[in-house]
């Protein structure tokens, strides 16, 4: 089944919900009150101190793809309760709820799109659904967008955003990172390039499967990447963790990032990165083939 | 078994086995008539092991599967293979002694086997790290597979890990890459893998040595996405060891567990009441296993092999389609 669906205008930041008016919102950086209209227009990326607010799946496909249209494939796959896991609630229920809250079936959304007029099969994760944690669904529509990156001959681009596999469906959430590694290996082996977008946060499962096999991989500024999670690595080694550790700035420094990119530069890097890795398409204008609303241009100028 | 060495649902089962064994002695040394007696405790004893071991909760097959006389993955090598060349090195950064593995002969068979080696003396456990690997451990793992594949030798690996060390170096070598470069290239490594959990199984530090043709699972081994210590951490914070017994329930940790899921092709018996009662049992069961896997998987070619290893993970995950979203 195929949707064609536009983004709604406008990004919409998480912390937006918070302030009851949603004119003005505190920055999680600097702590600056900041006008949220003003926020939008950076996308969602404070002047100050550069924070880059969590935005939701949705704000990624505006902020990326062409005239921010996917053609989304998939949609309906939704979880089953393989375990009967139940905790403080079922989990059929915190699916329920978490479908209610994003309006998604699952934590993430793949289809077909384009950047900088190139055709591109396309990924993005929403934290907001379960912390954007990997089940049967989430490796299922990674596996598929990959193999219609391979089926059509297109690159392939997942922006990740997720605290790992999903503990309720326990083993079979492991196996997705199995399962999801496995096609990146024939994806290679057909010479589709794959770059992999990480944003805050992308750790442990998704972490330690496909977001870590990108040809390239590049991430949001501050963003928490790592296998491990910090509570779990200070009640082992009951030691105080370094400032800045398992941040963007810390895996770039130890050699497993390709680049840091500012929110206002993902575009146009990964349009520069797909000339290179897919050859110049005809056609396209490379250089500043941005189909950004000007007005979005213009206000990530004065960053 | 000395005390500290057995749990405390074994106790029953231990003390009357100790003794028997006392009586025995003293009607050998006083040549004492106690053949009768005997008879009624072992009678008894055989019925005690039944209802002890035959129906062993999630929790208890987890306690099994970290029991301190369990047979550790350099147990099974020594038992199991000769000619085993212990190698080191991930050619990188260094020598992860939680990960143990060099060729070996398994009958008439040269083989790559690797496996977690958790130690069992302090000393022995804290060089090893408790069998959880840091970077360098996956990376040595996928060196001595390049190698086994290079020679077109069968690699066999024994997974027993409380999980991929959570630590400061860790990180900043790279462990989630490290895994996750595992996971890829297992899967098209074009020589048969058999998977073998021998005790913890205990997520991503786990899969990152378990891609494989066949997976095996010791019948008291468990395997899952978290260890039921983390999964209590994250559900009730503050009083996890208290509901560590009802996360493995509800995790669902066990190799019959897996084998519902489809995802174990076959689960290896244990002596009753757990590997540890007698290893040489436990490691001849699991060697007879392997080879017959070997003997399966051995003649195919090598794209058949590869092709069926896709298709078994491919096919991973149980979801539906809801035409409403
Ligand atoms: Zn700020």
């Amino acid at each position: 089944m195929e949707w064609f669906r536009k983004a709604k205008a406008g990004l919409s930041g998480e912390s937006k919900r918070d302030i009851p008016d949603g004119l003005w919102t505190k920055c999680g950086g600097c702590g600056e009150i900041i006008y949220a209209l003003e926020l939008e227009r950076l996308f969602w990326v404070c002047p100050t101190c550069d924070y880059h607010f969590r935005i939701r799946h949705s704000d990624y496909i505006r902020l990326l793809l062409d005239e921010g249209v996917i053609e989304e494939y998939d949609r309906g796959l939704v979880a089953q309760d393989p375990l009967k896991f139940r905790d403080k609630k079922k989990y059929p229920e915190r699916i329920a709820d978490s479908q209610k809250k994003t309006g998604l079936a699952d934590a993430i959304v793949c289809g077909v799109g384009k950047i900088g007029g190139r055709g591109v099969s396309f990924g993005v994760m929403e934290f907001a659904f379960i912390g954007g944690s990997m089940g049967s669904v989430v490796g299922e529509k990674v596996a598929r967008a990959i193999e219609r990156a391979m089926t059509r001959q297109i690159p392939l681009v997942i922006v990740s955003c997720s605290g790992g596999a999903r503990m309720q469906e326990g083993i079979l959430s492991l196996f997705q990172m199995a399962k999801t590694s496995l096609l990146l290996a024939e994806l290679a082996e057909a010479k589709i390039p794959f770059i992999s977008v990480l944003t805050n946060p992308t750790t442990a499962g998704v972490m330690a499967s496909y977001a870590s096999l990108g040809d390239v991989i590049i991430a949001e500024p501050k963003a928490q990447l790592g296998f491990a999670g910090p509570r779990v690595i200070k009640d082992t080694i009951h030691q105080e963790l370094p400032e800045g550790f398992q941040s963007s700035e810390f895996f770039l420094e130890h050699g497993f990032l390709d680049r840091i990119v500012r929110r206002k530069d993902l575009k146009s890097t990964i349009i520069s990165l797909l000339s290179f890795l897919c050859g110049p398409k005809a056609g396209v204008v490379e250089k500043s083939g941005h189909t950004l609303p000007n007005t979005v241009l213009e206000s990530a100028e004065t960053l | 078994m000395g005390p500290g060495t057995y749990l405390d649902f074994e106790k029953p089962v231990v003390e009357l086995e100790a003794k028997i064994r006392d009586i025995r002695e003293f009607a050998r040394g006083e040549s004492v008539e106690l053949s009768r007696e005997l008879h009624l405790l072992e009678r008894k004893l055989e019925r005690l092991r039944q209802d002890t071991f035959s129906n062993l909760s999630r929790w208890q097959r987890v306690q099994l599967a970290r029991h301190p006389m369990r047979p550790c993955s350099q147990d099974y090598i020594d038992k199991m293979t000769t000619g085993f060349v212990p190698l080191h090195g991930d050619r990188a950064y260094g020598d992860d002694r939680a990960l143990i593995g060099g060729p070996a002969m398994l009958g008439d068979r040269p083989i790559m086997i690797l496996g977690q080696q958790k130690g069992r003396t302090t000393k022995e456990k804290l060089a090893n790290n408790f069998g959880m690997c840091h970077p360098e451990g996956y990376r040595k793992a996928m060196r001595l597979m390049i190698l086994a594949s290079k020679f077109g030798r069968p690699v066999v690996i024994l997974i027993d890990t409380p999980g991929a060390f959570p630590g400061i170096q860790a990180e900043e070598r790279g462990q989630a890459e490290a895994i996750a470069r595992n996971l890829r290239e297992m899967s098209i490594l074009p020589v048969p893998i058999i998977v073998s959990v021998v005790g913890e199984g205990a997520s991503g530090g786990a899969l990152g040595i378990g891609i494989g043709d066949r997976l095996l699972m010791l019948e008291n081994a468990w395997y899952s996405v978290i260890s039921p210590e983390g999964c209590a951490a994250i559900l009730w914070p503050g009083e996890a060891a208290a509901n560590a017994p009802r996360a493995a329930e509800a995790l669902r940790v066990t190799a019959e567990d897996m084998s519902e899921f489809g995802l174990v092709d076959r689960i290896v018996p244990e002596p009753l009441g757990g590997a540890h009662r007698d290893p040489n049992t436990a490691a001849s069961l699991l060697h007879a296993t392997i080879l017959e896997c070997l003997v399966e998987l051995s003649p195919q070619p090598v794209d058949d092999l590869l092709a069926r290893r896709r298709d078994k993970y491919r096919r991973v995950g149980v979801f539906a389609e809801d035409e409403t979203f």
